[in-house]
């Protein structure tokens, strides 16, 4: 088979983390398109989030009265549609552990072999990436047909929208890898706590309002997450400089801003490989690795 | 670490912190392994007796690297558990009997391959030994059923394959034969004798709870009992140990309906060294280890002043479920129903 031969590249011999990361990426596809059953897929990566968009929607247009032609319409239905990948990929990474401890029981046969625990949880998520991305081109197919939102693709920056999304989903990543290390010391299982933490992050990165409306102690939390920065990085990359925005982040350049999610992004990876090792080693210690709790 | 030893175990302890059922209530300590000490050498069968609970599978776990020991030290073809734990895994597999786990929506192929790539096996070498094992292990036929779709059996036969795949150098088998029919747990002890027979520097190490499977299969054989070993020799060195003393299987009915009091009664007859009931379809089935021959008067008058039948009486030669009785005080199958570690 042609996926056997591509994940058998000489670099993927030699890497154990190249090769654990793509035969996790591998797997978790076959676990997430199982699409035994099309309705069930459809509504997981279609209707579900083109109905929390149009939910979105209509609170807009009953709070503005119908202005969906209004630029900053276009910057938050954009910012929602993104905000897809956060779910998707902090629960894919972490929803892995729980996945295979619980339902498939494979931690034992995994964490015996000389695989990287930190790259599978990285390949795991990939799947749900794919399944993500695929929601957020019909949320915007939904929105250039039925809001007509201003995208015009000659005038898009790709360069910096590409560069953002790719540190962006980074950080999610990172984020998820960590909560993934930490439902590994959970003696019960945590079954939400990817959506827990990515519906709590919805509030604090200015996908849909600013975070100058928050209480003041609060909004230094949206500040240290990427995510705040990659959103409005990618709508700034797809609206262009001159559309409206949040005033939040106004007075920050591109570039500044490019240089923040750069640093934070490090910073986040190097934090959850640090979080990942000592969750693993409180885990061996705790004697959890592969714990059942049969809930 | 000696040369010929594939693995070592100097001084293991490992304790639990176990929470009480009130949220609130301090963390009480049990104590799962205690001053462990085992050398395995490099192309031994070694097999870990005991009843459940005992700390076997604590053990292996710690060998496997999936829990950490709470002090001492343990090396793994010359790796220790705690700060070289790729090296150890990338030498070493795991098969847990009952195992029923997998990807159920992938193939028996699918599955083992994605195992063997983990392992670092190119694709060929993975699939000509899949082919192989396949054939091998009479799963041939089923190799693109989904695991979903496997009977139990025919799953922990998939597991098995799957221990072997990356033809480890030290396999650690917790109970590999538990839940197999009759000619799947022969199959499965076949393989066992053939991949030990076929390279001299594999090493294995068998936890059992079939006292005829140790005696059979390994080299030498620990017994171990909360969480300390007790006894480590070849089974022929174990049964030796008895030679001295006589073993006396009995049939009796009825003995009384507290076991243990029962146990406890018949060991205060003079001459008596142990004693272990089994209920059996209505009867009792008591094993004496005797000082000598002639204790077994007492326990016989013991018995019909009790009012029980004597319905058989046979003397054998020591088993290796002797040697248990006498080592743990009681016998393997009474424990078969608790949980284990």
């Amino acid at each position: 088979m042609i996926t056997s031969r591509l994940l058998d590249l000489p670099l993927l011999r030699r890497s154990d983390a190249l090769r654990t990361f793509s035969i996790a990426a591998w797997l978790g596809w076959q676990i997430e398109s199982n699409w035994a059953d099309p309705l069930l897929f459809a509504v997981y990566a279609i209707a579900r989030p083109v109905a929390s968009v149009l939910i979105l929607v209509v609170m807009y247009s009953v709070i503005t009265e119908g202005a969906t032609q209004e630029p900053i319409f276009a910057y938050i239905y954009l910012g929602n549609a993104l905000y897809i990948l956060v779910s998707q990929v902090i629960t894919g990474t972490s929803w892995a552990v729980i996945d295979d401890r619980e339902h498939y029981r494979t931690m034992k046969q995994l964490h015996t072999s000389p695989m990287d625990g930190y790259a599978y949880l990285m390949g795991r998520g990939v799947a749900r990436l794919i399944i993500g991305t695929i929601s957020v081109l019909i949320v915007v197919g939904v929105g250039l047909i039925a809001f007509d939102l201003p995208l015009y693709p000659l005038t898009i920056n790709w360069g910096l929208f590409l560069l953002s999304t790719v540190l962006g989903i980074l950080s999610l990543a990172a984020i998820g890898i960590m909560l993934g290390g930490a439902t590994m010391m959970m003696a019960r299982h945590f079954w939400s706590v990817g959506e827990a933490v990515a519906g709590s992050l919805y509030l604090f990165t200015g996908a849909i309002f600013p975070l100058d409306v928050l209480p003041a102690w609060i909004r230094p939390l949206g500040f240290v997450f990427p995510v705040t920065y990659w959103l409005e990085l990618a709508r700034r990359a797809l609206l262009g400089d001159n559309v409206p925005r949040f005033e939040t982040l106004a007075a920050f350049s591109n570039g500044q801003l490019l240089g923040i999610l750069v640093l934070f992004t490090i910073g986040l990876l190097g934090l959850s490989i640090l979080f990942y090792r000592w969750a693993l080693h409180q885990a061996k210690e705790r004697g959890m690795i592969d714990l059942e709790t049969n809930y | 670490m000696r040369d010929d030893a594939a693995i070592v175990v100097q001084d293991v302890n490992r304790i639990y912190k176990v929470r009480g059922p009130k949220r609130r209530s301090d963390p009480q300590e049990v104590t799962a392994l205690a001053d462990v000490n085992l050398d395995v050498k490099r192309g031994e069968l070694f097999g870990l007796l005991g009843p459940n609970g005992a700390g076997k599978t604590t053990l292996i776990k710690i060998l496997a690297t999936l829990l950490l020991p709470s002090s001492g030290t343990a090396l793994v073809d010359g790796f220790d558990v705690v700060k070289e734990q790729k090296a150890i895994r990338r030498r070493i597999s795991m098969v847990s009997g009952g195992e029923t786990s997998g990807y159920g929506l992938l193939t028996v192929e699918e599955n083992l391959w994605m195992f063997a790539r983990l392992y670092g096996l190119d694709n060929k070498t993975a699939k000509e030994r899949i082919d192989s094992m396949l054939k091998l292990m009479g799963l041939a036929d089923r190799r693109r059923t989904k695991i979903a779709d496997l009977s139990t059996g025919l799953r922990q036969k998939m597991n098995f394959i799957r221990g072997f795949i990356s033809d480890p150098s030290v396999v650690f088998l917790d109970e590999p034969t538990l839940g197999l029919d009759v000619g799947a747990a022969r199959d499965v002890r076949a393989f066992v004798e053939e991949w030990m027979d076929d390279r001299p520097d594999r090493t294995m190490v068998l936890t059992t709870h079939y006292m005829a499977e140790a005696d059979e299969l390994c080299d030498r054989i620990a017994i171990i009992d909360r969480g300390r070993i007790i006894a480590c020799d070849t089974p022929e060195n174990l049964k030796r140990s008895l030679k001295e003393e006589t073993v006396f299987h009995l049939k009796v009915a009825p003995l009384g309906k507290r076991p243990e009091a029962n146990e406890h009664r018949i060991e205060a007859v003079h001459g008596v060294r142990r004693v272990s009931t089994t209920e059996v379809n209505g009867h009792t089935e008591v094993t004496l280890i005797l000082e000598t021959e002639e204790a077994l008067a007492g326990v016989i008058g013991h018995l019909e002043a009790r009012g029980s039948n004597l319905l058989s009486l046979e003397k054998q030669e020591p088993s290796l479920e002797d040697v248990f009785v006498r080592m743990v005080g009681r016998s393997l199958s009474v424990d078969t129903s608790q949980r284990d570690e």
